[in-house]
């Protein structure tokens, strides 16, 4: 699976290249077609370009940093134990600490599912990654300010955590049927 | 620099600091990793760059609200929540594009239902979940992140 996962990685690479390459050619011509935009469109480039230039070098060292103290055996070992509003809370806790991107994760959540994790737990765990990570917030709170960044988090939390509930709630009455029927 | 950037700066360097003092050969991997990923992300973040350049700078903000902006309605709506859902791009930059949209005129439910669907739900990593989790939990999971996308960003917009 790691392998597999590398290869990916490379190969994903080499298409990112590929994609670059046709949209810096895009980009050049259409400032030859339109040249009195062109200033406007460099304007607008180069005032995101600063922004993220800024930021996210701290984020990938916040990124690196977290990698290496935290490892995954760590996050294996905190994770699933707990049931309850304490499982919850340790799931999002845990699932937003910045440790890599969403396929990093399912690996995580194969062990975690082994070791007999709740489904509420791991839906939790799995949208934390996704969607609420601490260096997302930081580049949430850059581009789109504290209110926005504020609220979404807050929503995320209410709903993430209905939505691991009743997934569990679901999930398991279908096992519960199964084992009956069977 | 904005005050944001020098707070997200600042509590990073202090991060660095703590962790260099404790262990030196753990700083120097998280570095390491650090800029890989760096240099991992660039060509993804040129790619926006240029994009979000092409889309400010050409197309009016009216010609963007008009598609996903206030009076867009359902349709702008849901099309960009569709596109969250297929589009592929490391969630950090998310945010600068969904910037970009705001700036350009987008309404706010659209620039939050965007996000979220963008990170929530990958069409691309389906089968990967598919996989560890099964087909039951991983369908179940992104249609309901789908519909937790719509509801997070109708209230986000209410409250805004």
């Amino acid at each position: 699976m790691k392998n597999k996962m590398k290869e990916q990685h490379i190969k994903e690479g080499k298409k990112n290249i590929i994609w670059l390459t046709f949209a810096i050619l895009i980009f050049l011509i259409t400032l030859k077609i339109v040249p009195d935009k062109s200033s406007a469109v460099m304007a607008a480039s180069w005032s995101y370009f600063k922004e993220m230039m800024i930021l996210l070098p701290a984020i990938m060292v916040l990124m690196g940093l977290f990698m290496v103290w935290i490892s995954k055996d760590l996050v294996l070992k905190y994770l699933g134990k707990d049931s309850g509003i304490k499982g919850m809370l340790i799931s999002f806790v845990l699932g937003s600490l910045p440790t890599g991107p969403l396929y990093v994760a399912f690996p995580l959540v194969a062990g975690l599912k082994q070791k007999g994790a709740s489904i509420t737990n791991i839906v939790i765990f799995l949208s934390a990654w996704a969607c609420i990570k601490l260096p997302q917030e930081m580049v949430e709170l850059q581009f789109l300010g504290w209110k926005f960044m504020t609220a979404r988090l807050v929503l995320t939390i209410i709903f993430v955590t209905i939505m691991g509930i009743g997934m569990g709630k679901l999930l398991n009455m279908q096992a519960v049927e199964s084992i009956e029927r069977g | 620099m904005s005050p944001t950037a020098i707070f997200i700066n600042s509590f990073v360097l202090l991060f660095l600091i703590g962790s260099f003092f404790k262990d030196k050969a753990k700083t120097k991997k998280a570095l390491k990793v650090a800029l890989k990923s760096f240099i991992k992300m660039l060509p993804m973040v040129l790619m926006i760059i240029i994009f979000i350049g092409l889309l400010l700078g050409l197309l009016e903000p009216e010609k963007i609200s008009q598609f996903i902006g206030e009076q867009a309605g359902w349709g702008g709506f849901f099309l960009i929540a569709v596109a969250g859902t297929i589009m592929h791009i490391p969630s950090l930059l998310s945010f600068p594009l969904a910037a970009s949209l705001l700036e350009g005129g987008a309404a706010v439910t659209s620039v939050a239902v965007f996000i979220t669907t963008l990170t929530m739900i990958g069409v691309v990593m389906l089968p990967l979940e598919i996989q560890v989790m099964g087909k039951k939990f991983a369908l179940l999971r992104n249609g309901f992140s789908f519909i937790v996308a719509v509801l997070i960003a109708l209230i986000l917009g209410a409250i805004i």
